[in-house]
């Protein structure tokens, strides 16, 4: 009883680290993710360095209509090729970002923003996640809080309760 | 109170957002349109049978018509080709086409090789007009109104099924008003 009780905790300090090096090597992930693959599928060149940086980001923010989980700058597909020359030639005369992003929007819908739009309609999207952290917070201070109660009430040694 | 309540609670709210997501979702698969219910993009392209004459929107004013986006390099195009000399038959509504990203020498050996079912076929030579109209994937299909407004848009080869359920029924009232 007491040897499975003892296996037991130390079952559960096994599982405990096995989910902090899941989440520490999911996290791994993330961070190299970014790193974008060196697919030559896009030379374009602009002629200013912060325009080029500009016209990076948003071509790496609008989806490929054709190849649906693509951006348009890592796409081979032709649309993509059109919308990204779409995006050069707003940029080159001298539209904002937003205007770029308006201008997609209006045709193909927000489903072209990889980064949605704040919009009342879209306005739980954004919020939900903050929304859950607090009910998250929230439900784990009172389980927390529980337990610690129960343990503060748990006088009896352990060794008599083993020779119950 | 019972441990299970919440998460169960939970759950079934999610059931509940996700199934009215899915209920009301119009066209599982296909992006919905923001050009519904908005003025057709306007646009002055070469006529693909005669080069010196131009298809606008301009010219499309004050009638029903069907917009067509096709490619001599798009299969599906091909499998539709049938129902759009279907569609030319009926005489109901004007079938313009456009002619996306595509060898004009090509689409016109296409229409002599199958058959012309376009009242008039503009080349979209750039795919400049194509974007206008949010178009993603050939054939799409737009249905414009007299006052210029898009009022339904199908993605995919036009099919007979479509056709009766979704677009004759749209011209039905100008049909009544005619008879």
């Amino acid at each position: 009883m007491r040897h499975s009780r003892a296996a037991g905790s130390l079952r559960r300090r096994f599982s405990s680290a096995a989910v902090l090096l899941g989440l520490l090597a999911l996290g791994g992930v993330a961070l190299l993710a970014p790193q974008r693959l060196a697919w030559a599928v896009d030379t374009t060149q602009l002629p200013d360095p912060a325009l080029q940086a500009r016209y990076s980001a948003l071509t790496h923010e609008l989806r490929c209509m054709q190849c649906q989980n693509e951006a348009i700058a890592d796409s081979p597909v032709d649309l993509a090729a059109d919308l990204r020359r779409e995006v050069r030639d707003m940029l080159l005369a001298g539209k904002s970002d937003d205007d770029v992003r308006n201008f997609m929007a209006a045709r193909y819908g927000d489903f072209i923003l990889f980064r949605p739009r704040f919009l009342l309609r879209t306005a739980w999207l954004w919020l939900a996640p903050g929304v859950l952290l607090l009910v998250g917070a929230f439900v784990s201070w009172r389980i927390v809080r529980a337990r610690s109660a129960l343990v503060s009430q748990d006088n009896q040694p352990l060794e008599e309760d083993v020779s119950r | 109170m019972n441990r299970f309540a919440l998460p169960v609670g939970v759950f079934g709210l999610l059931v509940v957002v996700l199934a009215i997501g899915i209920k009301h979702s119009p066209n599982k698969g296909t992006i919905m349109s923001p050009l519904l219910g908005k003025p057709a993009p306007q646009f002055s392209l070469p006529n693909l049978t005669d080069p010196a004459r131009v298809v606008s929107s301009a010219g499309l004013k004050g009638r029903w018509y069907l917009f067509n986006v096709w490619g001599t390099w798009c299969g599906e195009c091909r499998a539709e080709h049938e129902m759009l000399l279907e569609v030319r038959r009926a005489a109901v509504v004007p079938l313009v086409g456009l002619d996306w990203k595509d060898d004009d020498a090509q689409a016109l050996s296409w229409l002599a090789q199958l058959g012309n079912p376009y009242d008039a076929v503009a080349v979209d030579r750039s795919g400049r007009t194509a974007i206008d109209w949010g178009v993603y994937g050939a054939p799409e299909t737009f249905l414009v109104n007299p006052q210029g407004i898009v009022v339904f848009k199908h993605v995919g080869a036009l099919t007979p099924d479509v056709w009766t359920r979704d677009i004759l029924p749209r011209l039905a009232p100008r049909a009544a008003a005619k008879s």
